[in-house]
This record gives C-alpha cells, sequence and structure tokens, in this order.
C-alpha cells in the first residue's frame, strides 16, 4: 500500500444555476492574456447539449483517454511509437474552431465616428488575425438549450441513446454542468506528453504543466478525454486549470469555488493507494470503473491506514483533514457523488452530485406532490430518460448508482420537509436508502446549509521528501532558510523558491521587444548579494 | 597560397559560425528556455500542415541522414565495402533526390499556408521573416548541387567538400578542397552557415528539444512541490 493524498472537488449539481460567475472569475483570474482568448479552464455547460470544445466526449473521434489493449492500459491515441511518428502534425488536435474563433469588437468605432444619423456600431473583428469577423460560434452558444434542437443532436451522450429517447428527453428536463480539469489519478495528458512537461504533484495530486519543459508538441490537449488542456497560440505552449494551487497550498478553495454563487463546490483531502490505481484503471468492464476507483480510495479514520499515511510522508494536519473532508463525506460516506466519465480510464477526481430537481420539476408539472418519498422514488424509478442520460455521463451507462445517489436525495428531500413542517417523522423514510436519521440530518447540512469552514476543509501546504529538520544547537530559528538567518533583507519576503517565478521579469526570443535587451540576460550583479 | 577571401570565408568563418552555434544554443537553453517551442500553428490551420509538416520534417530527417553519411564518411571507406562510387552516386541521387524533393515539396507546402491562411500569417514570427526564406534557399541550393550529380562527368563532392568539411573539425582547414568546387557548392555551404548562425535565435531551436527519452520513460510522472 503506497498512500497519497489529493485535494479533490464535488459539485452539488442541484444547485448550478448557470449564472458562469464561476468560469468569469476563473479567466479573470488565469486566461485572461492574448493567446488564451478562447481558453476557459473552468466552463459550464448545458446538458443535454454538446460541451465546450464542441462534441469533446466522442472519443471516437479525439482519442483522449485510456483503452484496453489486450488487457493492457493504453493511451487511446496510441502507444509512445505512434506518438512520436505523429509529432509533426497531431491528427486528433481540435482546431480553433471546435472550441471557437475569438474575437473583440471595434469600440474604438463607438467613440471615433463622426456625427451623422446613424448610429455608429461596434463591429466583430477576428482575434487570431485582426480581420472583421462573422460571429458564428462562442463560448456557450448553445446555453440553456438555445439554439434548438441540432445542438441536441450533437450530444454524443444522447446520441448513444436512442432516438425516441432523444424526443422526450429535449421535454423531460435540463442542467448545468460545471467543468474544470479532473486531476485524474491516472491522468492521459500526462502520459502523451513526450517531453515529460505535465506532472502530478505528489503532495495534493495536482496536475501542472512545466511551462519551462513544455516544447509545444500540443499532445496533451487531445490525449485529455476532457479536453481540459488548452494550446496557448501565442506562447506556443499547453496550459491548463492549476486548480489554483497557490489558493490552495495557502489552505483556501479554488477561485471558482470561492466564488461560486450557488455554493455548490466542496473541496477536501482523499486519501488513495496509489499501488491501486493501475489495477482500478484497467478493470475490463467500464462499468466497474466506478466501483474500482471507490476501491482506491482509504478511510482516515482506520489506523492502520492513518499509520501507513504519515509513513508515506503525509503530514498529521492533511491526515485529519482528510476525516473531515466533506469531499469524502459525499464519495464514500454518502455515495452521492458521481465520477465524470470514468469510461475514460483516467480515474478523474472532480466528481458530482447528480441533480434531482429536474425529477421533481417533471413530477409537480404533471400534478403530482414533486416531495412526496412515494412519488419521488416511483419517478426516478419511472423517469428512465434523464436517468439513462446521466448515467451516461456519471456510471459509463450503469443507472444503478445514479438511481441510488438519486434516491438518496429524495429520502432527504422527504426527511426535511416533515422536520420542517412538523409533522410526524418516519423512520423508514431513512432506512429505505440504507441511511439513518443522524446521517439525514448531516447530509443535509452539507448539502444545502452549506457553511463554508464546512464546503472547504483544506489544509496548508507540505513538500514531500524534505529532510527531516536537523537537531541543532542554539536558536532552531537560524537553520539555513530559518526566519532567524538574515543573509539580506529581502529574503525576509521572499517567498519560498519554490513559488518563486523562475521567468518572471524574463524576455524570450519570441516576446522579445526587439529594442533592449532587458530581461534577456541575467541582472548584474550588485555586490556581494549572494 | 589561398586568397584571403578563400580563407575567411572557408578558414575562420565556419569556427565562428560554429562558436555561435554552440553558444547560442546554451545561452538560449539556459536563459530562454521558456522560448523552446514549436510554437505550433496546428490550432489555425490543420489540414495543409497534415500534409506539410510530415512531408517536409520526413524528408528532412533522410536529407540529413545523407547529409552526415556523405560528409563524414570518407569515400575509401565504402570504397572498402566494396561499393564503388558509382553505386554511391546513383544511389544518393536517386534516395538524396527523392528526399530534397519531398522537403521542397513539404516547405512550398508550409509556405503556401504561412502565407495563405490570416491567422496562420499573423501568428508568423519575426525570425520566421528571416528563416523561411533562408531554409528555402539552403534547400534549392542543395537541390541544384544535387541535380548537376546528373551530368555526364559529375563532381564527387566527396573528395572535396567533404574533405573540407572533415579537416574542419581536425582544426586544420583544407580551404582549397573547398574553393575548387563548383559554384552551387559553396553557395549551398555558405547558406548553410547562414542557417546555422540563426539557429539558436529562431524557432529551430525545436530540433533539439527532439524528445527521445519518451520512448522509455514511464506514462505517468510524478513531481514533488519541494523539488520543482
Ligand atoms: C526531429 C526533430 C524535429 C521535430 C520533432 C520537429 C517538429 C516540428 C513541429 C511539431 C512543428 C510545428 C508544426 C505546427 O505548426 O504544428 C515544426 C515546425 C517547423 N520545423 Fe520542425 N521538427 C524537427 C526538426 C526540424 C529541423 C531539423 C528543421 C530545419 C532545419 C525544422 C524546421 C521547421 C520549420 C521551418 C517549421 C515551421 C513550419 C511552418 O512554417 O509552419 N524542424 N517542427
Ligand atoms: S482532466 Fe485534467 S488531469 Fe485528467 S487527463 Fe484531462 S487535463 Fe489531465
Ligand atoms: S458559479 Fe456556481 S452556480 Fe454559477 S455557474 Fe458556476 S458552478 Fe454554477
Amino acid at each position: 500500500m503506497r498512500v497519497m493524498a489529493q485535494v479533490a472537488m464535488v459539485m452539488n449539481l442541484d444547485k448550478c444555476i448557470g449564472c458562469h460567475t464561476c468560469s468569469v472569475t476563473c479567466k479573470q483570474t488565469w486566461t485572461n492574456r492574448s493567446g488564451t482568448e478562447y481558453v476557459w479552464f473552468n466552463n459550464v455547460e448545458t446538458r443535454p447539449g454538446r460541451g465546450y470544445p464542441r462534441g469533446y466526449e466522442d472519443q471516437e473521434k479525439w482519442r483522449g483517454g485510456w483503452e484496453l489493449r489486450h488487457g493492457r492500459l493504453v493511451p487511446r491515441t496510441g502507444g509512445r511509437a505512434r506518438r512520436l511518428a505523429r509529432l509533426f502534425a497531431n491528427p486528433e488536435l481540435p482546431a480553433l474552431d471546435d472550441y471557437y474563433q475569438p474575437w473583440t469588437y471595434d469600440y474604438d468605432e463607438l467613440l471615433s465616428a463622426p456625427l451623422g444619423d446613424d448610429v455608429p456600431t461596434a463591429r466583430p473583428r477576428s482575434l487570431t488575425d485582426g480581420r472583421p469577423t462573422a460571429v458564428t460560434w462562442g463560448p456557450n452558444w448553445d446555453d440553456d438549450l438555445g439554439g434548438g434542437p441540432e445542438h441536441l443532436a450533437g450530444d454524443p451522450v444522447l446520441r448513444a441513446m436512442n432516438d425516441t429517447v432523444r424526443l422526450e428527453y429535449e421535454r423531460a428536463f435540463m442542467f448545468h454542468l460545471p467543468r474544470i480539469c479532473e486531476h485524474c489519478l491516472n491522468p492521459s495528458c500526462v502520459a502523451v506528453c513526450p517531453s515529460g512537461a505535465l506532472y502530478k504533484r505528489i503532495e495534493d495530486g495536482i496536475v501542472l504543466v512545466d511551462q519551462d519543459r513544455c516544447r509545444g508538441w500540443r499532445m496533451c490537449v487531445s490525449g485529455c478525454p476532457y479536453k481540459k488542456v488548452y494550446f496557448n497560440h501565442r506562447t506556443g505552449k499547453a496550459e491548463k486549470c492549476t486548480f489554483c494551487y497557490p489558493r490552495v497550498e495557502a489552505g483556501e478553495p479554488t477561485v471558482c469555488s470561492e466564488t461560486c454563487v450557488g455554493r455548490l463546490r466542496y473541496l477536501g483531502v482523499m486519501l488513495y493507494d496509489a499501488d491501486r490505481v493501475g489495477e482500478a484503471a484497467a478493470v475490463p468492464g467500464e462499468k466497474d470503473l466506478y466501483p474500482a476507483q471507490l476501491g482506491c480510495f482509504l478511510d482516515p479514520d482506520d489506523p492502520e491506514i492513518a499509520r501507513a499515511a504519515e509513513e508515506s510522508g503525509i503530514p498529521h494536519d492533511w491526515i485529519t483533514a482528510a476525516r473531515r473532508s466533506p469531499v469524502r463525506a459525499l464519495i464514500s460516506t454518502y455515495r452521492l457523488a458521481l465520477p465524470l466519465h470514468p469510461e475514460y480510464r483516467t480515474l478523474p477526481m472532480v466528481w458530482y452530485v447528480p441533480p434531482l430537481s429536474p425529477v421533481v420539476d417533471a413530477l409537480s408539472g404533471s400534478g403530482h406532490d414533486g416531495e412526496d418519498p412515494a412519488n419521488l422514488f416511483a419517478a426516478i424509478d419511472a423517469l428512465r430518460i434523464p436517468v439513462e442520460y446521466l448515467a451516461g455521463l456519471f456510471t459509463a451507462g450503469d443507472p444503478a448508482p445514479v438511481e441510488a445517489a438519486l434516491c438518496r436525495l429524495a429520502a432527504m428531500r422527504s426527511h426535511m420537509r416533515r422536520v420542517n413542517l412538523g409533522e410526524p417523522q418516519d423512520p423508514r423514510i431513512a432506512a429505505s436508502v440504507g441511511l439513518d436519521e443522524r446521517s439525514m440530518h448531516a447530509m443535509y447540512r452539507l448539502l444545502a446549509l452549506a457553511k463554508y469552514e464546512e464546503r472547504y476543509v483544506v489544509p496548508t501546504t507540505y513538500a514531500a521528501g524534505s529532510p527531516e529538520p536537523q537537531p541543532v544547537s542554539g536558536c532552531s530559528l537560524d537553520a539555513e532558510g530559518g526566519p532567524g538567518m538574515l543573509p539580506d533583507e529581502e529574503a525576509f519576503h521572499a517567498p519560498p523558491s519554490a513559488l518563486r517565478e523562475p521567468a518572471a521579469g524574463r524576455a524570450n526570443l519570441l516576446t522579445w521587444n526587439g529594442r533592449d535587451t532587458a530581461g534577456l540576460f541575467p541582472p548584474r550583479r550588485r555586490g556581494t548579494s549572494r | 597560397m589561398n586568397h584571403p577571401l578563400d580563407t575567411a570565408l572557408w578558414g575562420v568563418l565556419p569556427y565562428l559560425v560554429l562558436t555561435l552555434f554552440l553558444a547560442g544554443s546554451a545561452w538560449r537553453y539556459r536563459y530562454d528556455r521558456f522560448g523552446f517551442t514549436t510554437r505550433s500553428s496546428q490550432l489555425h490551420e490543420s489540414r495543409l500542415l497534415s500534409v506539410g509538416g510530415p512531408l517536409f520534417h520526413y524528408g528532412l530527417l533522410f536529407v540529413i541522414a545523407g547529409h552526415l553519411t556523405g560528409l563524414l564518411i570518407p569515400e575509401s571507406w565504402t570504397e572498402a565495402l566494396r561499393v564503388s562510387e558509382h553505386t554511391y552516386h546513383l544511389t544518393s541521387l536517386l534516395v538524396g533526390g527523392a528526399a530534397g524533393l519531398a522537403t521542397a515539396a513539404g516547405l512550398a507546402l508550409l509556405l503556401h499556408r504561412r502565407l495563405s491562411t490570416p491567422s496562420v500569417r499573423r501568428a508568423t514570427l519575426r525570425t520566421d521573416l528571416l528563416l523561411h526564406p533562408l531554409l528555402s534557399a539552403v534547400l534549392l541550393a542543395g537541390l541544384t548541387a544535387t541535380a548537376t550529380g546528373a551530368a555526364a562527368h559529375p563532381y564527387d563532392y566527396r573528395r572535396g567538400v567533404s574533405v573540407w568539411f572533415r579537416s574542419l573539425f581536425a582544426l586544420d582547414p583544407d580551404v582549397p578542397a573547398m574553393t575548387h568546387a563548383p559554384f552551387v557548392y559553396r553557395l549551398h555551404a555558405l547558406l548553410a552557415m547562414a542557417l546555422f548562425t540563426l539557429w539558436p535565435f529562431s524557432r529551430l531551436v525545436h530540433a533539439f528539444a527532439a524528445p527521445l527519452g519518451y520512448a522509455v520513460r514511464p506514462y505517468i510522472i510524478y513531481r514533488s512541490r519541494a523539488r520543482t
């Protein structure tokens, strides 16, 4: 057993109102630069719908993720030899058109147009070639099912279901699916990177691109089945969701979580057994992937596991955080959260509580009491279509775990309604979904009240494998790099070296202004500062 | 006695170019690692690239292999292997010619793509304005030199240019071996030196980054925060 820790996320889809606040704050933080105009580390797509980039779930076309070949796990885009042979042009790379062509408007026209009878207009202009353009697609073009049924027809999950289902479904329901990088346990983006620039961090499992090592082979873009690695067309480097690592290191939630209007995102530590990951990703049946991934997670309340975790170098506060982890509660304890597309075999670590509201709405719409447990359970059973669709998203098509999660949500709703209305409580409701009243209340507290400190349980970072502090004689603060050591004034405020931006202030031949040499050479040393 | 200009061109310039090539690459690697990238433009245009890119690069790999054998392996060695000059010449003419033509066709396609696709054109770097014409010129001069090999009494470059090339590494440049070479060969060599000078300062550094280690490394890479 090799215990590792990961900061994971769960999103409660019932509460997402599709406001895109998360996308916008994320963009403002990370991708409001030229070269990344089309890049949304966080996007919210309407389901059913095509998603972003369009139809990204169609792995027959994009070949993202892993597949089993003769029982062995191989990136779907091909093994090492094929990747190297395709370096010169990657046949599976999405084009900018599959995302959308970024544009701006000639705002200047509004001010500089001469006085006249016509209202001046700001015409759209392409951000890639600078020419006037016609806007034909953009982020969330098909938001809230806008644009008509042809967009629905392009939904790969829907396409896998049969036609009658599709028609009925359009009437049945719609929900929003916010997506970020899954920071997978078995990341295929890492596997297909020829330069080894992508890596998974040992301490917190965050998957990052080393910008100094990326050589722009753009294999990761197609290797990720969720299409959550993007190519910066100005710098020629891959960029991806960073899980806001500078914030997470400081014990703060990611920007998308912090700003989420619905307060539906949960962050917490998951302990898992790294030795089981390979096996779990390679189970033959696609429907077995969800249980297999559940089997990788470890129970931090088990003293045996806690000891193994400490032996693996996981600090004590991380283990206590894992015990309090809301993510673990939703994934393992209540079995409410499900992984997105486990069939890609990357073992994703951003999970989703499936939405119950559409079922309730459909029920209420047909004149029934949408909160009556008997009605609800029957509806979950009867409304095959939404359940089947959700299963296509979250469990590789197995409806049982989705139904179980929805029934648990339904039971919680009914139970809490009785509590709120002061009606006599019926312990059979909780029992029918394998829970008791206490866990009903705990679930309710976590999902409905969703207090800030309970939603985000993020311990501050550590450094795996850093040498044990040496016993020192004299003041321990005087150790190398300690606060008592003051080589110069600046060092006191300098961030730890791991956080220091290596390329800050440096020019690059591609971005060089062509005039002076600022940033091209190391700064001249002043005196003997080192 | 060599003409001073010949000495400068074939005895001194190669060392200047080599120094600049090595020092420039070392500087770029040390100080501008972020700039080591293909600067792929595939996001903008994929159709032409998927033909032109592989055609150019695969052709180029053969061309480079041909140059290495032609320049580094002395004629006496191949003769010892009982490969006559005639056979060698014919093979190099056919294989080299085909590879050269493929490379040229690929480059032509890439150039056409770069000029005709507005977004790719916009993404063109300043160094590309120098690089692409220079690369085309080197290639054309080289192809012309190969084509002259089809003449009745072709120039045997392995007794001239190659001797000069190897003498450079013995630190005893054989300048006359080069001065007696036909003009296209000298032009090709000069343009190539220009290309090597530009190399470290252009997108060509991506060739150094050829990810050969990928063939043997494990799929998943873990890294510690502490070591980054
Ligand atoms: C084995 C080593 C090499 C690899 C793996 C490689 C790979 C690549 C890749 C991926 C691109 C970007 C294509 C795109 O836009 O997506 C590229 C472009 C380019 N490469 Fe290479 N390359 C190699 C060696 C070379 C060499 C030796 C040369 C020239 C002497 C060269 C010249 C070029 C040029 C000129 C371009 C730009 C083409 C354009 O105008 O779009 N490459 N290369
Ligand atoms: S979701 Fe994230 S970690 Fe998983 S393969 Fe894609 S980019 Fe990599
Ligand atoms: S901010 Fe929250 S509620 Fe709004 S779209 Fe994003 S995830 Fe949904």
